[in-house]
């Protein structure tokens, strides 16, 4: 059910696109304001939730160790997955966002007559949600070809690459074969696997399926719906250099991926998706495990009602003495009712 | 409530999801799975507020007639007082990846027990009372009204997570539902919520220093007979001080030690060590009657109450003016030791940078917070040669290993406590890899879950752990657990009886004082259990 809502909601994104520019011809609505907006939202909306999850403090270093701390010297410590130092952090953080270290840890729980309890490795899905990931990302700086003129030789090294494969004209890249099979994948899961169909939200699939409408539009406007290139470049250097233009040569699929694309910029402060930039603040993993080593403070560290020694002696004092205990006050001046 | 049979209570466990959506699903609180809730008595001794007479089981829990604004401002400091909350809140991506990591879950195949679905039950708040898009989209952003059966949910699932942390190892993001159980205990705590089992040790410990309220000349006792018992099998007594003035180092050690059975064999180890560092060395340790509680209640009640509770540890080494603190086996007493005593009550610059002085070690990794572990001292010790072992004493032991939680996730304290084993026993076998070390599985009663009436729950939970235990019994023969917890000790015996059974439970300086050599000892026959040692069977 949530999954088919998501995709009709982004089925309903496409058919706004297409009747707002086939249709209704609004391309500069379109081709200009809303990207503009788009931008602008991601932008600010990213750092205002950044600055925002920056304002509350860290009150307690509570990083979550996963491996031998840094103790006596002759015992070997795990220094990145338990880092005393801030070059272990910086480890530590480097492999969690470069290669999903966490996730890669994962097992799947299985119960048999025995009674009995395995734990299998279950590695799929850190494969294919690092495929996708990375799919991604070569996408993205391969998409700044369009953004960049002359495009810096870092931009066409990596569309060859990832074009190497030579097959079909235009070449299909590979990143393309990649992302759609990492996003089956991950969509595959959320529907078939029943634990995690049960925890899923419509947001869950909803930037599954925008994503996938994203990829989609791609690839038909490079194989299929073919449209000016050269023009589609006028656009997008257009917008850059805050001049833009819309020649008419480019075809309404481009506006629909040019859509797809801006919501995803407009959802994406407000999502879930801001995992990416969550992750690099994480209280568990950020912090350096040096805990005994090196006072962390609580700017709101605020006074609290103790008991005193003071006040359980009084209370115990006869006991005490007579137990041949040691006490401050001898039993004397002991005021008897001084109880707290 | 008669449990049925293992095999029974296992074929039971199901981890096929409901048909509803579990947003549809009230609440249903089931005897055998909910802690009874507080002594009001307790509750007014430390000042927590709106304590009265309430059960689980009645449909009105008598909340405070504004208790949406309470829960609503509650919410709303914490957010501005914990990074952890914000973004635990905003970023999960809803993987799964720790859906089946938490022992409650595996055991009990609630859902609402699966990591992720215990946040989603305080996130769906979050989403409903604090983001637009929760207000505007409501559920189809996740978001839900809060009520009253949200409140019940939250108390009954915060009390079923041990705060163990597991589920936040294999979180991409780090997220630790920890974090949430304790800051969403504290929610509760608001509305006068609680349970027996943390509530009144949490007064106890208040007053008396320690969980079971024992006063000072008790414990004092209770100390003295074992080493009465000491005695009786080595022939050495050992004399152990109390609140003594100017010593070198003060000892804190869960009470629990003290008190249970096998925990107090531990507790014989430590005596029989500092009488052996004491006369070989000199060292000069001294016990409190004041701080005798090495465990902190507060930690599952509230940030405000650990820190009232822990506070006495740097006072009373203050009062005594001793150079640095020593702490016995417990698991959350060294979470909250090494992760947030000295943010709480420190600096403790009336201390010095902990040094053995028998072996001269510097504990840099301890030279702030100035409180060492004990089986780092320990470990140093037997490094530097300094103890004299029989570890043939312990052959009749074939020995695995269980990491506690918080030592291991919480702080990473791994190889010591192994280390330790190695030179005090000979037959050794770890677990499987998934269950040991930074995997490691709950016990299934911590964070304050050891109470009688949820043994069940307990059962289920431990399952995991005790699961593991059984390969190795069943593969090495292994007959014997240890631990360096005290919550360990009372909660194993009764687990591996019910799911494996032939497995007893020590722990680390138990197996350490039945190997020392102490100077002048009569040969002994037994070990500190009062069992024939290997060949004295006779
Ligand atoms: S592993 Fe982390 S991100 Fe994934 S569902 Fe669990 S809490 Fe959410
Ligand atoms: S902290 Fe432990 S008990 Fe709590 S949800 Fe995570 S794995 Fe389960």
């Amino acid at each position: 059910m949530k999954a088919t809502y998501s995709l009709f909601l982004v089925f309903g994104l496409v058919l706004v696109a297409l009747i707002g520019v086939g249709g209704l011809g609004l391309h500069y609505l379109f081709g200009v304001i809303i990207p503009y907006v788009a931008v602008l939202c991601f932008i600010l909306g990213f750092i205002c939730k950044v600055l925002n999850w920056g304002r509350s403090p860290v009150p307690f270093r509570i990083p979550t160790t996963a491996g031998q701390q840094f103790s006596l010297p002759w015992i070997k410590q795990n220094k990145i997955d338990n880092p005393s130092t801030m070059w272990g952090v910086v480890l530590r953080m480097f492999f969690e966002i470069f290669t999903f270290r966490s996730l890669f840890r994962n097992t799947k729980v299985e119960l048999y007559d025995g009674p009995k309890l395995a734990y299998a490795s279950a590695k799929w899905l850190w494969l294919f949600a690092l495929m996708f990931h990375y799919a991604f990302l070569v996408i993205f700086i391969r998409h700044m070809r369009f953004f960049t003129e002359p495009v810096p030789s870092i931009f066409q090294f990596i569309d060859k690459v990832d074009g190497v494969l030579q097959v079909g004209a235009p070449h299909i890249y590979i990143t393309e074969i990649i992302i759609l099979v990492g996003l089956a994948f991950l969509l595959l899961r959320r529907i078939l696997d029943p634990k995690i169909r049960y925890i899923s939200l419509p947001a869950d699939y909803f930037p599954l399926f925008l994503i996938l409408g994203i990829v989609v539009s791609g690839i038909l406007m490079r194989f299929f719906v073919k449209t000016d290139v050269v023009g589609i470049k006028q656009i997008t250097m257009g917008l850059v250099m805050l001049k833009p233009v819309l020649p008419k040569s480019v075809g309404t699929i481009f506006y629909v991926h040019l859509f797809l694309v801006s919501v995803l910029l407009i959802y994406f402060p407000f999502s879930k998706l801001m995992h990416m930039g969550g992750v690099f603040l994480s209280p568990t993993r950020n912090m350096i495990n040096n805990n005994r080593m090196k006072r962390h403070v609580n700017p709101w560290n605020y006074p609290v009602k103790v008991h005193t020694y003071e006040a359980y002696e009084d209370e115990f004092r006869e006991k005490m003495v007579e137990a041949g205990l040691p006490v401050d006050k001898p039993l004397e001046q002991s005021p008897a009712e001084n109880k707290e | 409530m008669a449990l049925p049979s293992a095999r029974e209570l296992f074929s039971k466990i199901s981890h096929r999801m409901p048909k509803r959506e579990w947003m549809d699903i009230p609440v249903e609180i089931k005897p055998g799975r909910y802690c009874y809730p507080a002594n009001p008595k307790s509750l007014e001794y430390v000042g927590m507020p709106y304590a009265r007479q309430w059960s689980p089981l009645d449909e009105d829990w008598k909340l405070p007639e504004n208790w949406m604004e309470i829960i609503r401002t509650g919410m709303r400091d914490r957010l501005d007082r914990f990074r952890t909350f914000k973004i635990f809140m905003d970023i999960c991506v809803r993987c799964g990846a720790c859906a089946d990591k938490c022992h409650f879950f595996i055991g009990t195949g609630d859902p609402k027990n699966m990591p992720v679905l215990r946040a989603e039950l305080l996130r769906s708040i979050y989403r409903g009372e604090f983001t637009t898009a929760g207000k505007i989209l409501g559920r189809f952003a996740g978001a839900r009204k809060l009520t009253e059966e949200v409140i019940k949910e939250w108390w009954y699932y915060f009390y079923q997570c041990t705060e163990c942390r597991r589920c936040s190892l294999f979180c991409p993001y780090g997220i630790d539902q920890a974090e949430l159980t304790i800051i969403g205990r504290e929610l509760t705590n608001l509305l006068g919520l609680n349970t027996d089992w943390i509530a009144t040790p949490v007064a106890n410990c208040y007053r008396t220093g320690n969980h079971l309220g024992i006063q000072p000349h008790a414990f004092k006792e209770m100390i003295e007979f074992f080493c009465d018992d000491i005695e009786e099998v080595t022939g050495i007594r050992p004399e152990p001080q109390f609140n003594k003035k100017g010593a070198d180092i003060l000892f804190i050690t869960p009470s629990g030690d003290v008190f249970a059975d096998p925990g107090t064999y531990t507790c014989m180890g430590y005596l029989m060590l500092f009488h052996y560092l004491k006369e070989e060395y000199g060292l000069d340790v001294t016990w409190s009657t004041y701080a005798s509680e090495g465990g902190n209640f507060g930690f599952f009640t509230s940030h405000e109450m650990m820190k009232r509770l822990n506070a006495k540890m740097y006072m009373e080494a203050k009062r005594l003016g001793v150079k640095w603190i020593l702490g016995g086996e417990c698991g959350h007493m060294w979470r909250v030791i090494h992760q947030y005593m000295d943010t709480m009550n420190g600096p403790a610059d009336f201390l010095e940078e902990p040094v053995n002085p028998i072996t001269g070690t510097k504990f840099e990794n301890a030279k702030s917070t100035k409180m060492v572990h004990i089986t780092e001292f320990t470990a140093d010790l037997i490094k530097h040669g300094k103890l004299k072992l029989d570890k043939s004493r312990n052959d009749n032991i074939i020995l695995t290993y269980h990491d506690s939680c918080n030592p291991s996730r919480g702080m990473g304290l791994l190889e010591e406590p192994r280390y330790i084993i190695k030179h005090v026993c000979n037959h050794f076998y770890e677990m499987p890899e998934n269950t040991i070390r930074e995997q490691t599985f709950c016990c299934g009663s911590g964070a304050g879950l050891n109470a009688g009436e949820i043994e069940e729950l307990r059962f289920l939970g431990g399952l995991p752990r005790a699961n593991a235990v059984k390969h190795v019994h069943d593969k090495f023969g292994v007959n014997m657990l240890a631990c360096i917890c005290a919550i360990d000790r009372a909660v194993f015996p009764p687990l591996m009886d019910y799911w494996v059974p032939g497995v007893d439970v020590t722990g680390i300086h138990e197996l350490v004082g039945n190997a020392l050599i102490l100077p002048g000892e009569k040969e002994r026959e037994t070990n500190l259990r009062g069992e024939p040692l290997p060949g004295k069977e006779g």
